[in-house]
C-alpha cells in the first residue's frame, strides 16, 4: 500500500518536472543527447558486445556458435588466467603498498623547509612524464646488463643474474619500473595534501607535546587521509591495468610468470585465437574492477577526519 | 667518471631549476589543494617548531638531492647510450657508464630513417592534438549542458552518472569489441583511435568541468539571457572562456595520457602503415635488433619532445596533474 502511494507521488513529480521543462532545457537536451549517443556506441555497447562475445567460441574470425556460460566457468578452471590474475593481484598490491609508503616519505621530506624544493620536485616528477613502454626498454636494458656487470664488479650474488631471466625474479623488475613511475604522481598528490593542512595544527600539537611518529599518525596522517584514499584508489587502478611495462620488459615470460590480465586479453584474445573466451575474461575482469574499486572507496571512505 | 656524471646531473638540475618560476607551483599546488588555505602558510615557524630543526632539515635535503640519482640514472644511461657505436659497448660497469668517445648523431640520424621518425611523430602531434582540441570543445560543452541542470532535472543527473561510471570501464576491456567495431565502421586508423580518446576521457573531463561550473554565478547567465543572448551564444561567450583554468587541466591530463598510450593505437590502427612515436619502438624492435646504440637512439628521440614540453610547461603539467587526480 505505501509502497504504491509512494510509487503514485514518484511519477507525479516526473509530470511535474516535465511539465515545467523549459525551451532552455530542451536545447540543453538537444545537446546532451547527440553526446550520450557517441559515448553509448563506443562505451556501453562494446562492453555489451563483450559480454555477447563472451558466450560464444569466437576465434576472431569465420563463424562462431553460442555456447551459453561454458566460457566463463572454463575461465575458474583455467590455469593461464588464474595464474595472470594471482600475478595482477600480487603486483597491485605490492606496488599500491610500497608506491604509497615511499611517496609519503618523500612527500614529507619535501613538504619540510629545504634548499631547491620546487627544483626537487620538479625532477622528481619527470617519470611520470614519460610513456612506459619506452621507460621499460630503458630499464628492460639496465636489467639485462648493467645490473649483472655491477653484480660481477661487486660480487652481490643475485644481481649477477638478469632479473628479467628467471621466473621468480622478472616480476621485481616491473615493480621496479612501475614503482619508478608512479611514485612521481603520488608524491605530488601527497604534497599537496600536507599543504593543506594548516600550520596550527601543528602549533597545537606541539603545546600538547605531541611529536614525531605520534604527531604524523594521530594529526597528520587522519587529515590528509582523502589524499591517501586517492592516491590508494588510483594508484592501484593503474596497477590493475599494467601492460605497457609488461610488453616492453617481459612479454608475460619467461614461462608466463609475469602475465597480467590486460596482456592475457590483448595476446590472446587478439592474435591467439581465443577471442570469445577472452572476452569472457575480459568481462569478468571489468566486475572485479568495478567491485574493488567499491571495496576501496566504502572502506576508505569512512576513514576521512574533517577539521 | 663519477664525477662527470654528477656535473652532468648538477647541470640538468639547473636547467630544472630556472624552468621553474620560484614560488609559483607552490601556488598553483595550493590552490590546487581546495583551497583551504588561501594565505601562504607562515613556512619559516613550522621548520623551527620541526623536531631536530635545521640539521635534520640538511640531512633530508642531502638525501633527497642523492635520490634524484634514480631519476637521472635511467635518463643518462640512455643518452650516453645513444650517442655510444657498438663497438664501444663493454660488458665492464665503468665502460658501460663512461661518456662514448665522441658525441656523434650517426645514431640519431639512422634512427629516423629506420623508425620513419617525423611520420611517427607528426602522427603523434596530429592524434594529440585532435584529441585535445575536441575533449575541450565538446566535454566543456557536456559538463556546462550537465552541471547546470543535474541539479533541477532527473534527466541530467541519470545523465551524469551515467557517464561517469564510465571510468569503471579499462580500455582492455573494451578492446576486442571495439577493434571489431571500428572496422565495421571503416574507422579502423587515426579517425577511429581520435573517436576512442574523446570517449574514453569524457567521465573524467565531463566530472572537472562539472565540479568547476559552481565556481561560475549562474547570474552571469542570466544577465546574458536579459541582454537577449541565446544560450548558445552565453555558453561561447561567457561561459567558455571563464572555464579556461580547466581547460588548461583537461589539456594537460589529455595530452598526457594519448601521448604515451600505446594499447589504443596497438590494436586499432594495426592495419594501417601509421605509427605513433612510442608504437614505432614497439614495432621496430626487431629491426634494432641487437644494435642498442640504435634503438637507444631512437628512445631518446622519443622522449625528447614530452621531456621538452615538460620544461617549458612544467607549472602547468603539475598543476594540472594534481588538479585532475584531487577533484
Amino acid at each position: 500500500m505505501e509502497n504504491e502511494e509512494a510509487k503514485k507521488e514518484k511519477t507525479e513529480k516526473k509530470v511535474k518536472k516535465v511539465k515545467t521543462w523549459s525551451k532552455n532545457d530542451k536545447i540543453f537536451l538537444g545537446i546532451l543527447i547527440p553526446v550520450l549517443i557517441l559515448f553509448f556506441c563506443f562505451n556501453t555497447l562494446p562492453l555489451i558486445k563483450g559480454f555477447y562475445y563472451g558466450l560464444t567460441n569466437f576465434r576472431g574470425y569465420g563463424n562462431y556458435d553460442f555456447v551459453g556460460l561454458r566460457n566463463f566457468k572454463d575461465l575458474f578452471s583455467d590455469a593461464r588466467v588464474g595464474k595472470s590474475y594471482l600475478f595482477t593481484f600480487k603486483y597491485a598490491l605490492i606496488m599500491t603498498l610500497l608506491v604509497n609508503f615511499l611517496s609519503l616519505v618523500l612527500a614529507l621530506g619535501m613538504n619540510r623547509e629545504i634548499k631547491g624544493k620546487n627544483a626537487l620536485r620538479g625532477i622528481y616528477f619527470v617519470p611520470n612524464i614519460l610513456g612506459g613502454l619506452v621507460v621499460g626498454y630503458i630499464f628492460s636494458f639496465i636489467f639485462t646488463y648493467i645490473l649483472p656487470a655491477v653484480g660481477e664488479a661487486t660480487g652481490i650474488g643475485f644481481l649477477q643474474n638478469s632479473f628479467l631471466a628467471s621466473t621468480k625474479t622478472a616480476w621485481i623488475a616491473i615493480v621496479i619500473v612501475g614503482a619508478w613511475q608512479g611514485i612521481a604522481m603520488n608524491t605530488i598528490i601527497y604534497i599537496s595534501g600536507l599543504q593543506t593542512v594548516p600550520d596550527e595544527v601543528y602549533e597545537a600539537c606541539m603545546l600538547d607535546g605531541a611529536s614525531g611518529w605520534k604527531k604524523f599518525s594521530k594529526i597528520t596522517l587522519p587529515l590528509i587521509m582523502p589524499f591517501v584514499t586517492i592516491n590508494l584508489v588510483l594508484c592501484m587502478k593503474n596497477a590493475l591495468m599494467v601492460f605497457d611495462q609488461i610488453m616492453s620488459l617481459t612479454k608475460g615470460g619467461p614461462s608466463q610468470s609475469t602475465e597480467s590480465i590486460s596482456y592475457l586479453i590483448y595476446n590472446n584474445g587478439m592474435s591467439g585465437g581465443q577471442f570469445g573466451f577472452q572476452s569472457a575474461n575480459a568481462f569478468v575482469f571489468f566486475v572485479v574492477i568495478v567491485v574493488i574499486s567499491f571495496l576501496q572507496m566504502k572502506f576508505l571512505g569512512g576513514k576521512e577526519e574533517q577539521l | 667518471m663519477d664525477n662527470m656524471e654528477r656535473e652532468n646531473n648538477e647541470i640538468q638540475e639547473d636547467v630544472a631549476a630556472k624552468s621553474v618560476a620560484p614560488k609559483e607551483t607552490e601556488k598553483e599546488i595550493e590552490k590546487a589543494s581546495e583551497k583551504e588555505t588561501e594565505k601562504k602558510p607562515p613556512k619559516m615557524k613550522k621548520s623551527k617548531g620541526a623536531v631536530g630543526g635545521k640539521t635534520v632539515n640538511v640531512i633530508i635535503n642531502i638525501l633527497l638531492v642523492i635520490g634524484c640519482l634514480t631519476v637521472f640514472f635511467p635518463l643518462y644511461m640512455t643518452v650516453i647510450i645513444a650517442f655510444k657505436k657498438p663497438s664501444e659497448m663493454t660488458n665492464d660497469v665503468a665502460g658501460a657508464l663512461a661518456f662514448p668517445e665522441k658525441w656523434n648523431f650517426d645514431n640519431f640520424a639512422e634512427a629516423m630513417r629506420v623508425t620513419d621518425f617525423w611520420h611517427s611523430l607528426g602522427n603523434s602531434l596530429l592524434l594529440t592534438g585532435v584529441t585535445v582540441g575536441i575533449c575541450i570543445l565538446l566535454h566543456s560543452l557536456a559538463g556546462y549542458v550537465i552541471g547546470r541542470k543535474m541539479a533541477r532535472l532527473k534527466t541530467f543527473k541519470a545523465a551524469y552518472f551515467y557517464i561517469v561510471s564510465g571510468m569503471f570501464v579499462p580500455f582492455a576491456v573494451l578492446m576486442m569489441p571495439l577493434v571489431k567495431q571500428t572496422a565495421q565502421m571503416g574507422i579502423a586508423n587515426r579517425v577511429g583511435v581520435i573517436v576512442l580518446y574523446v570517449v574514453f576521457f569524457m567521465p573524467m573531463n565531463m566530472m572537472l568541468y562539472t565540479g568547476y561550473l559552481k565556481n561560475i554565478p549562474i547570474a552571469l547567465e542570466e544577465a546574458a539571457c536579459v541582454d537577449g543572448a541565446t544560450a548558445w551564444q552565453t555558453y561561447w561567450k561567457i561561459i567558455f572562456p571563464n572555464m579556461k583554468p580547466m581547460h588548461a587541466t583537461v589539456a594537460v591530463l589529455t595530452a598526457m595520457s594519448t601521448w604515451n598510450d600505446v594499447m589504443t593505437p596497438l590494436v586499432i590502427m594495426s592495419g594501417t602503415d601509421q605509427n605513433t612515436l612510442p608504437l614505432a619502438q614497439l614495432n621496430f624492435q626487431s629491426q634494432f635488433g641487437t644494435n642498442y646504440n640504435l634503438a637507444f637512439a631512437s628512445y631518446l628521440l622519443a622522449l625528447l619532445p614530452i621531456l621538452i614540453f615538460y620544461i617549458i610547461c612544467q607549472k602547468q603539467i603539475i598543476g594540472g596533474v594534481v588538479n585532475g587526480a584531487v577533484k
